[in-house]
């Protein structure tokens, strides 16, 4: 038993701390309050390398494990889960399921300018009439005179419509009952962005339609096996749970810290607000749930990274880190009472990003499931 | 032109903490956390840019106890090539002469065009000490350059004044003072902290840097310390009359 971090994991995640309070967090609200893509702040991330993380150094990337990857998300998460998430959707969705099923012709030309953070790639698996539900999905991917002709649209994509975002990995019925994964750059006819949808939170990520018009794209574009695209698919989401419970444990920290923080200072009845138990109690269960959900991001991580079943242990760092990050943003707000509603203090921002923990990538309901098919219990059967 | 440059980098207590002064006076650094000087970052991103630019490599020399190789990763994770720490015990409560001495003497050692420094420390702030070495090393120094250019056996800097800068050349080798202005300091990427693992590290002591027990004996030493005199308690000026009385007061004071 080890909980130590290597020494070259602390650095980094000082390195990306710092980068997080100097670069990410001075920006974080004008952005926020704008809705606006944090361009500036992801070209700052491309730099250092964070899209790149857990892809090998000949596509551009960085040699990372997804314990490293997860690190840097809770970091970023901890100041602005915008930032958090745009990073996550373009690495650990859109370039994964380039880097784990793409040819080296598909990985050379798309996952290297990914892994620089030059490209986003959106990662477009949703569809108005189902999330969760990926095999009910109606867009069609037709074979016709050497080509893929794409109709349908997609939902809820994050990074859909950046002036990064070049390409998009459309999940698609290839023939009845057989879902696979189709490359569609932005630029091919037909390839309609819809306008951002205005949300409750995450407002500075990009989430807008997709809509697909007769796109033609060339054969070589399927990305993986014809048909595989359920089971690749679900790979990635499956790591990708692991990555949100990172996110989420970064916000549930920051909640933590600027209510020590206020605690500390906010004085009621001659005391500082922090002097009643009240308060304490509160507090210290914020703490406990911060290091349960980093303890259980971590270990589903160290499970994939060393090749073993994880599936089950990411759905529960996904459902607990998730509940926790909305119970902290809840207890962070009412420790900071009324400026706690305000857009004085990041907590109401916090309390805006949360809500959408419980929801993207699998919903608290399908993570429970997950979990229960993993113990066997009859009715959960695929 | 290829350029070798070297950056002068100290290791300092963390700058987000306080710092904790032992019994003789001097700054404990045993111990506790510890950094590269944030302001070392300065001129460090300067060398990397310049041997970017021009080809060549950046060397990084420090004086301090083992903690120190907290920093010299720091700047090796960020893309410095090589570094050479001095560690004595002899060397504990050296004045800012015996550091300069030994900076020099460790400068002194490898082909070097230009020498790089920030323009103060966060802990001892004496500020003294890159005029020092460029002294001793017989170059001519620039100080507080907001940029650093090199080109043709010359280094061009623009010297930070009140009212904007002063372009200020010398000939190369020589020894440059970067403010924190000058550029954005890089993050260490994964990849760079990986690397820096299996870049060298040079360890020297004083002996191996010839230096007389002499030249290693300080001139200064710190006898005592004070706590910084509480501010006195403003006047606050109120009344019909306030606006005429801070005008007086400001005239006598000579401000207006």
């Amino acid at each position: 038993m080890d909980f130590d971090l290597s020494e070259e994991q602390r650095e980094f995640q000082r390195a990306v701390r710092e980068f997080a309070e100097e670069v990410v967090a001075p920006r974080t609200e004008e952005y926020d309050r704008n809705e606006e893509f944090p361009l500036e702040v992801v070209q700052r991330m491309g730099d250092l390398g964070l899209f790149g993380l857990p892809f090998p150094s000949e596509y551009g990337g960085q040699d990372a494990d997804l314990v490293t990857f997860c690190l840097a998300l809770e970091e970023i998460a901890r100041v602005d889960s915008s930032v958090a998430i745009t990073l996550e959707a373009a690495t650990g969705l859109a370039a994964n399921a380039v880097f784990r099923f793409g040819t080296e012709e598909q990985k050379e030309r798309w996952l290297v300018p990914m892994a620089r953070g030059q490209v986003l790639g959106a990662f477009a698996v949703t569809e108005a009439g189902g999330g969760s539900d990926v095999r009910a999905l109606r867009t069609t991917a037709r074979p016709e005179d050497g080509e893929w002709v794409i109709d349908g649209a997609k939902a809820f994509i994050t990074n859909a419509g950046t002036p990064l975002t070049k390409v998009a990995i459309v999940a698609a019925a290839t023939a009845p009952g057989e879902i696979s994964a189709v490359l569609v750059p932005t630029d091919v006819p037909g390839f309609t962005v819809g306008p951002p949808y205005r949300k409750i939170g995450w407002r500075a990520s990009d989430t807008r339609e997709l809509a697909f018009h007769g796109c033609r794209v060339p054969q070589g574009n399927l990305l993986g096996e014809r048909g595989h695209g359920y089971a690749g698919l679900l790979e990635v989401l499956d790591e990708g749970r692991i990555a949100v419970a990172a996110l989420a444990t970064g916000l549930a920290r920051g909640c933590l810290e600027e209510s020590v923080k206020y605690a500390k200072e906010r004085q009621a009845f001659g005391r500082p607000i922090g002097a009643f138990e009240a308060l304490q109690f509160k507090i210290a269960d914020m703490r406990v749930a911060v290091d349960a959900s980093r303890l259980l991001y971590l270990r589903a991580a160290w499970l994939r990274d060393r090749g073993r079943p994880y599936k089950a242990e990411a759905a529960m760092a996904k459902l607990y880190s998730s509940e926790a990050a909305v119970s902290a943003a809840r207890e962070a707000v009412q420790i900071h009472g009324g400026y706690g509603y305000i857009e004085e203090f990041p907590v109401a921002r916090f309390y805006r990003d949360a809500k959408i923990l419980e929801i993207g990538e699998g919903t608290s309901e399908i993570q429970r499931l997950v979990i229960a098919r993993a113990l066997g219990l009859p009715g959960t059967e695929l | 032109m290829v350029m070798d440059v070297v950056v002068l980098a100290k290791h300092v207590p963390d700058p987000q903490g306080t710092p904790e002064l032992g019994e003789d006076f001097l700054l404990r650094r045993e111990g506790v956390d510890g950094a590269l000087d944030p302001g070392d970052e300065y001129p460090l991103e300067a060398a990397l840019r310049i041997t970017e630019y021009h080809g060549g490599e950046v060397t990084v020399v420090s004086m301090g106890p083992e903690p120190a190789m907290t920093a010299i990763r720091r700047a090796l994770s960020m893309g410095a090539h090589r570094a050479v720490l001095i560690t004595d015990p002899a060397l504990r409560g050296a004045d800012a002469l015996v550091t300069a001495r030994v900076l020099a003497s460790a400068v002194r050692r490898q082909p070097f065009d230009l020498v790089l420094a920030g323009i103060e420390s966060t802990d001892g702030y004496t500020g003294t000490l890159p005029m020092t070495v460029a002294e001793l090393l017989g170059v001519p120094a620039a100080t507080f350059a907001r940029r650093v250019e090199v080109n043709d056996r010359i280094v061009r800097t623009e010297r930070q004044t009140e009212e904007g800068y002063d372009v200020v050349e010398c000939p190369l080798p020589a020894v440059v003072t970067v403010t924190a202005g000058a550029t954005e300091p890089r993050y260490p990427t994964l990849k760079g902290i990986m690397q820096a693992k299996q870049k060298p590290v040079e360890r020297l002591t004083a002996a191996d840097l010839g230096l007389s027990p002499e030249e290693l004996a300080p001139t200064q030493s710190v006898i005592a310390v004070e706590a910084a005199p509480q501010k006195a308690v403003g006047e606050i000026v109120q009344g019909d009359d306030a606006v005429t009385r801070v005008a007086d007061f400001l005239a006598e004071a000579k401000v207006i």
